[in-house]
């Protein structure tokens, strides 16, 4: 079954009285425990396709299927339901409840999801570590810089083993070296656990890691191509 | 449970992320919950001082008559049962006080002038909480019992009458042949009362002896029984009913009273307008706290929101954030409230403005009753109108679009 498909989905928006075609009868399939990068010039319409596929945004018109679940047709809350417990988040920015430490915003997912303390406690040192951030667990994300912050997003997005992930510029902050770790450690969850990932990015060191680039421009598909990668 | 948590730790945090803010508000729950009991609490002390001194100027919480005295306080309108048989039934009902009284108008006359009065036989060792006359407050002497045969007068009476402690005055009333019934007393106390009209309208003398006088035999006009307390005389006045005859009637006091009963109610409904002004003034500055910290929160709200909290967690988020406010608030208001109403429990001296409260039959000096029944209405409004006030705020933070919130541009 595909973790994700989309079937002619349009999305328009109004921008003062132009009106913009984010999203132009788009049909795209991901397979589960696929590796996918969306790549488009700024306002090409990947961030509105990662959001129609993360139940953020509902499509004007087309389907939007999770693995055996439509979602544009969902309420606010099983769409919330849903993205707590399939889908992880990395946005561009603002990523990070500002009043929670870098751990409790690692452990917010999970204790939303009910999980014990000991699990969540474990989990978030796991990963904060392998983000690179150990020892600065008790800060609060003013106390931390852009990048830092962006690795807690990536940290908070991966803890619960989501079987998606939907990342938007995941390594826009970051220094090269840890942009490469960013996405060896994407690389191996994808192995390891088939979580599926959909990238959207300019990155072209993202890029080129990737199995799946998928290309757009004004809303459509205009390349996409498998690519067998290092 | 676990999302309760979260909820909780979110709410809390968020609460002292802007501080100032925080403790403003803060500050004006405290000061409104203050002003909401400590307010109640001196106009409840005044009521009570009120009500206990109309309580004491003889009706006491529930009284018996002849059913036609009211109507006609006269001496042919006697509770036919016998004083000794009232002395049986009432003595052992185990009362806090109660007394049986002859309440006939009467002219007391001194050699210079004559007024019409009211004249009560009483027995002066059951009338202790039952009438406003103090010892302390008579000159000369009250009365020795029920067959004492001098008079207590009033000191404004005695000043009309040109009368004094030792002098003789005639007392004249009705028979029940309506022949005169007239006598020759000596006064034996001379009293002072808060209220001028009761020195001017009441005359005590012996029970036995007024009894004679009107030649009535064992017979009494009224019954009176004091409960524990004035609010509540539902089961003092259907204990009194079983023990009396069909032939007379029953009143609480608040019917004997009228005024004094419908202004306790008034009192009371006035507290609870009280309250609820004082917490729509709030209303609005807690209303506004809330937007603002939605407004100023929208993108984190999206985020959380984006990452699978359903919109009840957030309007749960919002909610219980202004609950701790409340409930903090509502905390040192009634901390404030007791530590300011304890140092005045021995009384407020009004005594400059004494005149005035007289004529409204309060005393000068002011007791505050800080009643539980007042300060948890008090507290119960602000948490459930508080409550209500926040739905608004919460529910508009639940109705963002995660994604119109993290893009929103500020």
């Amino acid at each position: 079954m595909a973790a994700v498909r989309c079937i002619d989905v349009c999305k328009t928006y109004l921008q003062g009285n132009q009106e913009i075609r984010a999203l132009d009868h788009l049909s795209i399939e991901i397979e589960a425990g696929g590796f996918v990068c969306l790549s488009s010039p700024s306002g090409g319409g990947k961030t509105t396709l990662l959001n129609a596929i993360g139940g953020l945004d509902r499509p004007d018109s087309g389907e939007v299927w999770i693995e055996d679940q439509r979602i544009d047709t969902m309420g606010k809350s099983e769409l919330a339901d849903l993205r707590l417990r399939k889908i992880g988040f990395v946005f561009q920015a603002y990523n990070l409840i500002p009043v929670l430490t870098a751990r409790e915003n690692v452990e917010f997912v999970m204790q939303v999801q009910g999980r014990k303390a000991a699990e969540r406690r474990e989990r978030s040192t796991e990963l904060l570590e392998e983000v690179g951030l150990a020892g600065l667990e008790d800060r609060r994300p003013a106390q931390m810089s852009g990048g830092q912050q962006q690795r807690v997003a990536v940290a908070r997005a991966i803890v619960s083993r989501p079987t998606l992930v939907l990342a938007d510029e995941p390594t826009a902050n970051l220094d090269s070296k840890t942009s490469d770790g960013l996405m060896d450690l994407f690389e191996e969850l994808n192995t390891k656990h088939e979580t599926t990932f959909v990238i959207a990015t300019h990155d072209q060191r993202v890029m080129a890691h990737v199995p799946r680039l998928v290309r757009m421009l004004d809303g459509r598909i205009v390349d996409d191509i498998e690519q067998h990668a290092a | 449970m676990n999302t309760l948590r979260v909820l909780l730790m979110l709410a809390w945090r968020n609460l002292w992320r802007n501080h100032r803010r925080t403790f403003i508000m803060l500050a004006a729950i405290s000061v409104g919950v203050w002003a909401m009991i400590f307010m109640t609490a001196l106009t409840q002390g005044m009521v009570n001082d009120m009500v206990n001194d109309g309580i004491s100027a003889l009706p006491g919480h529930v009284q018996v008559h002849h059913p036609a005295y009211r109507d006609d306080p006269n001496v042919n309108n006697l509770i036919a049962t016998p004083d000794t048989e009232i002395s049986a039934r009432f003595g052992a009902a185990g009362f806090r006080q109660w007394a049986s009284r002859v309440k006939v108008p009467a002219v007391i006359a001194s050699e210079r002038e004559a007024r019409g009065v009211t004249l009560l036989g009483i027995d002066p060792d059951r009338e202790r909480g039952l009438t406003f006359i103090v010892d302390d407050r008579v000159e000369g002497r009250f009365l020795d019992g029920v067959s004492d045969t001098g008079i207590v007068i009033g000191r404004k009476l005695a000043n009309t009458l040109e009368t004094d402690v030792g002098k003789r005055v005639v007392i004249m009333s009705q028979d029940p042949n309506n022949d005169i019934a007239e006598r020759g007393f000596r006064v034996a106390g001379v009293f002072d009362a808060n209220m001028p009209s009761f020195e001017e309208n009441y005359v005590f003398a012996g029970k036995q002896t007024v009894q004679k006088l009107l030649k009535i035999g064992q017979r009494v006009t009224e019954i009176v029984v004091l409960g524990d307390d004035y609010r509540d005389v539902d089961g003092l006045y259907r204990k009194v009913e079983e023990l009396v005859d069909e032939d007379v009637i029953v009143n609480r006091w608040f019917e004997l009273d009228t005024y004094l009963g419908t202004m306790l109610r008034v009192m009371d409904g006035f507290v609870l307008v009280w309250v609820v002004v004082i917490f729509l003034a709030l209303s609005f500055g807690l209303v506004n706290t809330l937007v603002m910290a939605v407004f100023e929160r929208v993108r984190e709200i999206g985020l959380m929101m984006a990452l699978g909290m359903k919109p009840s967690s957030i309007r749960g988020q919002i909610l219980i954030e202004s609950m701790l406010l409340l409930v903090i608030g509502l905390a040192i208001g009634n901390v404030l409230a007791v530590a300011s109403i304890e140092p005045l429990r021995s009384g407020i001296d009004l005594s400059i403005v004494a005149e005035g409260m007289a004529m409204m039959g309060a005393a000068s000096v002011l007791y505050p009753q800080l009643r539980m029944e007042d300060v948890v209405l008090a507290n119960v409004v602000v948490l459930i109108l508080g409550f209500f006030a926040s739905l608004s705020p919460a529910w508009r933070a639940s109705r963002l679009e995660p994604i119109e919130a993290i893009t929103r541009v500020d």
